[in-house]
């Protein structure tokens, strides 16, 4: 994205054209099917800045979390984390890059072992990535305990004698431990009630602003998004379909999808309530999916064009878009 | 008279008391939302309205009216009658909520059967009038689909469509909208408000957005640790919330800090089992607190627009009315 580039400190993720596609099975005797999951999907990130990425269930925002934490090999495309291209990067390599992406999950309740305790989860990537002593570690521990807002005598407590905006605390202290360059975060408030999401967000802004960690920000949560992200990448069904700076996504969405997205949004006040685009329909299936653009059966605004050829993603005023009419689009007042 | 009257109904698990004299009325054609935090006690109150608490859960209230009928002294088999019939309820989980074994239509076909009489070809049309109404398309193939072959949307419709199917007089949609994309949980909020609206129900949402019962519900009831701490018409609530939980809870939301770096938070969490505060069940989080808040429990006061559980309610302003 040219505008991120007027920081001059080199981004330390660049995804260019990341793909992932799954053979499955149809089942006895009629072959296998390619479920592309993720299509060409590109951005950077700087350190200290947070991308979200915005999408419904099936828009492939998991699969690419699963990509950018090297879980998984992209079928297609370059990931370069720190510089290092991952294609390329031999097993030292990849160990040693590892450490620098790590992940917080959605639910807390089935991300920490449920038979070990805080101190010596918290302890483990120490133990397994560095040659600090016990007591060093412990130390290590502590310090990043009482960042998070855990008291001291929760060292030796069970993850089931908290609650779960703590539990979520304790995921996040230990995605910190090895100070990340990046970390990815897939839906880590959804989890939560809304008291406690609000302290849970605090904790990734206090945190971002102290080490200066980058992070890229899932969520399907548009309220939430619009408070934590510096860029917004909007995903339907495995490609990117709007992508700029929060600011000018939120103040002047472009792609038809986003614009329903927001408009389906509740808000609390009045005059915060736009228009409402009724879309209709579901996302497609991945195992039959759409010719054209994967939105034209759902789109208010499609055209014979958009059933035959797929958009790519354009630079439109200021902002990416994938969306053949967007120049009508944003011409008619609404 | 109100369709449904709930006075002081209390739920007890052992010494653990999750729903605290609760209060509530709903009217025909209304909707009342009920909103809070997990563990509020929302959706048990509820439960134990629809007589869905079991063993070992107690279940006492002063008074239980609805429509006119008593369900409080109603035998079972009374009751039976009426749950299902004329009071409904959807859940939040509509895959889990429907049986794997059976198409939709068989289970659609078995309500009707069960509460109007309905059999054979007669049973079939109407099931099939109820999925349209539900705007689930292609029908009359979807009558011979298993819960499995359908997404969330589509299986919260049909949970729809069984709950309406006897034209109840009051729903009660427990986080109708909780597990759905945001798109489909706008599509799904429109169709249960137009068939409110058709069918004259009264309406209770349970929800812990508090922005979807911005949009539809005319009133809401607050719950915090098993009581209701404020009722208040919509959109009052919004602008000037009487109790500091429900003006903490609105501040807490991302949307209403737009611009600001950091979130207004409540410090700690909703107390639990072993937790309860003595006085004021909010007293250890309230930025609020007073000495007599630590030592007595407040009743629910009339507020300028509703009621609120508080010595100190807020005032236009926002600030407490100490002394």
């Amino acid at each position: 994205m040219a505008d991120t580039q007027t920081n001059n400190t080199a981004p330390v993720m660049i995804a260019r054209e990341l793909s992932r596609h799954y053979t499955v099975s149809r089942g006895f005797l009629r072959g296998h099917a390619d479920v592309k999951a993720l299509n060409n999907v590109s951005f950077e990130l700087q350190a200290g800045k947070t991308l979200a990425v915005v999408g419904e269930s099936g828009s492939g925002k998991s699969t690419l979390a699963r990509q950018l934490t090297l879980i998984e090999q992209p079928s297609g495309g370059s990931l370069q984390i720190g510089g290092v291209e991952i294609a390329n990067a031999d097993q030292s390599q990849l160990k040693a890059l590892r450490p620098q992406v790590q992940m917080v999950f959605q639910s807390p309740y089935a991300s920490l072992n449920p038979r070990k305790q805080i101190g010596a989860m918290l302890a483990e990537p120490l133990k397994l990535n560095t040659s600090l002593d016990a007591a060093a570690r412990e130390e290590k521990v502590r310090a990043m305990m009482a960042k998070v807002g855990l008291r001291p005598e929760h060292y030796h407590r069970y993850p089931h004698m908290f609650s779960g905006g703590q539990r979520q605390r304790i995921a996040i202290a230990r995605a910190m431990m090895l100070q990340p360059r990046i970390v990815i975060a897939d839906e880590p408030t959804s989890a939560l009630d809304v008291s406690i999401q609000a302290q849970i967000l605090n904790l990734f802004m206090d945190l971002q602003q102290e080490l200066g960690t980058a992070y890229v920000f899932i969520s399907h949560n548009l309220a939430v998004v619009e408070h934590v992200a510096d860029d917004v990448m909007v995903m339907y069904f495995g490609s990117t379909v709007e992508y700029g700076s929060k600011q000018a996504v939120f103040a002047k969405p472009l792609h038809p999808y986003t614009r329903a997205l927001m408009s389906a949004t509740p808000a609390i006040h009045a005059k915060d309530r736009g228009a409402k685009i009724k879309l209709e329909g579901e996302l497609p299936s991945p195992l039959n999916p759409p010719s054209g653009c994967a939105f034209h059966g759902r789109c208010p605004y499609a055209a014979e064009r958009c059933k035959s050829e797929v958009p790519q993603l354009r630079p439109f005023d200021g902002q990416l878009v994938a969306c053949h009419r967007v120049e009508e689009i944003t011409a008619r007042p609404d | 008279m109100s369709l449904l009257q709930i006075e002081n109904l209390s739920v007890q698990f052992g010494a653990f008391r999750a729903v605290n004299n609760v209060s509530l009325t709903v009217n025909r054609g209304e909707i009342l939302g009920i909103v809070g935090e997990s563990g509020s006690g929302k959706s048990v109150s509820m439960l134990a309205l629809m007589g869905l608490i079991d063993a070992p859960g107690v279940v006492t209230a002063d008074a239980l009216q609805f429509d006119g009928q008593d369900l409080l002294h109603a035998r079972p088999a009374q009751k039976r009658k009426l749950i299902g019939k004329d009071v409904a309820m959807i859940f939040q989980d509509a895959l889990s909520s429907l049986n794997p074994a059976f198409t939709i239509g068989a289970q659609l076909v078995e309500t009707l059967k069960l509460h109007l009489g309905l059999s054979g070809a007669a049973a079939r049309n109407r099931a099939l009038e109820l999925l349209e109404l539900v705007e689930i398309p292609d029908a009359r193939a979807r009558l011979a689909a298993y819960p499995h072959q359908l997404s969330g949307g589509m299986s919260q419709r049909v949970m729809i469509a069984m709950a309406i199917a006897c034209n109840p007089k009051l729903l009660i949609a427990d986080e109708p909208t909780t597990a759905l994309d945001v798109t489909v949980q706008a599509q799904i909020m429109d169709l249960l408000v137009s068939l409110q609206k058709q069918h004259d129900m009264g309406l209770i949402l349970i929800t812990h957005d508090l922005a979807v019962v911005a949009e539809v519900a005319q009133r809401v009831a607050v719950m915090y640790a098993g009581e209701v701490v404020e009722t208040s018409p919509v959109p009052d609530i919004f602008s000037t919330p009487r109790h500091p939980y429900t003006q903490a809870l609105l501040a807490s939301i991302p949307e209403h800090s737009k611009g600001a770096s950091r979130l207004a938070t409540l410090p700690g969490v909703v107390p639990g089992q072993y937790d309860r505060p003595a006085g004021c069940l909010l007293s250890p989080r309230c930025p609020y607190v007073q000495p007599r808040c630590h030592t007595e429990h407040p009743p629910l006061q009339a507020t300028p627009q509703g009621t609120a559980r508080c010595f100190y309610a807020l005032n236009d302003a926002g600030s407490p009315t100490h002394g």
